[in-house]
């Protein structure tokens, strides 16, 4: 072996495979998606409405056990244009990751915008889910394909901070 | 108040491949230059504290028990840390709490990563199960946090560029630093690839092979030897998915600036700190802690960075070393913080010395920003 050819090290790739459980918030909460509906799930003692739902309010540490059923529309909160590929992620750049903002809910997700220019993506813009064809719908939000905006005034995104009533 | 020092710092080269050693040996680079700084033998180590960012990012499972030999931890208590990008600075506060806790006189701290043996940005983009498969590393998550930054204080954007470029003429003094990036200007900056707008590819870190170690002792032990008094330190979290969160100025990293100050005594960061080491993995990220740690008001971070008042030679001199914008194993780079501060007030930072310093702040965050480590050190105790 030549001198070039000489390796000090070498690849190993590693898998690891994994069960995961949804638990009884994400699986109320997944069932409803596999209806093309979004529900919330609000905390009992502050009000706060989580989509999508963990269980618990963080704020509190009681359970969400109130169904808040919301629109597929909302807003944008903040965005950044992805120009890099991800490794191992099947998206071809450039795309735009946005944090929605449901009307009624007091956190945000990651979804995806697309039918605008991205040039004319912002803060504050409204939104609307587009779905997948109703065969195609599983127990995942990928049921929505993206989001695109509507024909609907601009949200001042500081108005959407939650406050505890 | 906190009876314990720092009484030696070392660090390895950072470099984006580190092939010339194994784990082990990366880690025992960063100890032996910190146990010869602290002069001081093996016997005298009563526990070692590891810490690292997600296994995942070498695929090695609780390297703590592989490390063993490496570490010095045979025979000896040993723990491993690990809150994600903060890591760094939490472990430094874990091993100064063992010796705070009257158990243990001596610790020695050790972290690292060696992103070369694998990809982070890979491992921190995972496929969650039941969601679209959009994550884009850590830049992907912060960038939209930037974006609402620069539209809430209306910041122009060459104030990015203007932190870039700095950390890196820093780094240029730091024979270290992983990036020496002769002749950088904002125009070289501004010139290189949008990866998640607003951030270009010189406003990033970079992925870098490193470890850090410090040997902490309690007062007693101390002796003649150069030491970094540890003023203050605290760590804090939030809950990533809360309601009512601002993640452009995290609750947990107000609390725990607070936290240090007070235990500190230090009622105007900005006037009574000297210089302070903290965690700006991209650009913009001094502004907006600027802001959060209390150094100015709301909206006023930006306008500090553009006045150039965290220069090396400026009024409150930011990342001196060069910073994670310059070095980035991301296990160690919250105890390159910690380390860093320590050597400014020892007198041992060398070229990147801050002239006189004499109380040095060290800042560390992770995850989703939802987890913080800090501490004050201080050339003297009173």
């Amino acid at each position: 072996m030549s001198e070039e050819e000489k390796k000090d090290y070498a690849e190993s790739p590693i898998n690891l495979e994994y069960h995961y459980t949804a638990g009884s918030a994400t699986t109320r909460f997944l069932n409803q998606v596999k209806e093309g509906k979004i529900v919330g799930q609000s905390c009992p003692k502050c009000s706060a409405v989580y989509v999508p739902p963990r269980g618990s309010c963080p704020r509190c540490g009681v359970a969400t056990n109130i169904e808040v059923p919301l629109t597929d529309k909302g807003c944008i909160e903040s965005f950044t244009i992805v120009h890099i590929p991800i490794p191992g992620n099947p998206i071809v750049p450039p795309y735009v990751c946005a944090m929605i903002r449901l009307d009624g809910a007091n956190i945000s997700f990651l979804h995806l915008i697309q039918g605008i220019d991205v040039e004319e993506i912002r803060i504050g813009m409204r939104i609307q889910a587009v779905w997948k064809p109703k065969d195609e719908w599983t127990h995942s939000l990928e049921n929505i394909k993206w989001f695109t905006p509507i024909d609907e005034p601009d949200v001042d995104v500081a108005t959407l901070r939650f406050q505890e009533s | 108040m906190i009876q314990a020092g720092v009484i030696g710092v070392g660090q390895t080269k950072y470099d984006a491949k580190r092939r010339d050693v194994s784990m082990g040996g990366l880690v025992r680079e960063a100890i032996d230059n910190a146990m010869l700084a602290a002069d001081i033998e093996w016997d005298a180590i009563d526990a070692v504290i590891l810490g690292k960012a997600p296994d995942m990012f070498e695929g090695v499972v609780m390297p703590e028990l592989y490390l063993a030999d490496a570490i010095g931890a045979v025979g000896k208590p040993v723990l491993r840390v690990h809150t994600a990008g903060s890591v760094g600075g939490s472990t430094g506060v874990i091993a100064a709490t063992h010796v705070c806790s009257g158990q243990f006189k001596t610790v020695l701290t050790v972290t690292f990563e060696k992103q070369s043996e694998s990809n982070a940005t890979w491992a921190l983009s995972p496929r969650y199960p039941y969601s679209p498969h959009i994550n884009a590393g850590a830049g992907g998550y912060f960038a939209p946090f930037i974006r609402e930054y620069i539209r809430r204080y209306d910041a122009p954007e060459h104030i990015g560029w203007k932190v870039a470029v700095k950390d890196r003429l820093n780094a240029l003094k730091n024979p270290l630093a992983h990036l020496h990036i002769p002749g950088i200007d904002e125009k070289m900056v501004s010139d290189t690839p949008m990866l998640w707008e607003p951030l270009r590819y010189l406003e990033s870190c970079p992925s870098s092979d490193g470890a850090c170690a410090m040997v902490i002792t309690s007062k007693d032990l101390v002796g003649s030897r150069d030491v970094a008094w540890i003023k203050g330190m605290a760590v804090r979290s939030e809950g990533t998915l809360s309601a009512g969160r601002d993640e452009v100025n995290p609750q947990a990293g107000i609390d725990c600036a607070k936290d240090i100050y007070d235990q500190a005594g230090i009622t105007n960061p900005y006037k009574e700190i000297d210089c302070a080491e903290i965690y700006v993995p991209f650009s913009w990220y001094e502004p907006m802690w600027l802001e959060n740690l209390g150094f100015c008001g709301l909206g006023e971070g930006w306008k500090l960075t553009d006045k150039d008042a965290t220069a090396i030679d400026g009024e409150m001199p930011f990342n001196m070393s060069g910073g994670v914008m310059s070095s980035n194993p991301i296990g160690a780079s919250g105890m390159i913080r910690f380390g860093e501060a320590a050597l400014q007030v020892m007198g041992k930072a060398n070229d990147h010395q801050v002239e006189d310093a004499k109380v040095a702040m060290g800042h560390a965050y992770g995850g989703a920003a939802q987890f913080f480590a800090m501490w004050i050190v201080s050339s003297s105790l009173d």
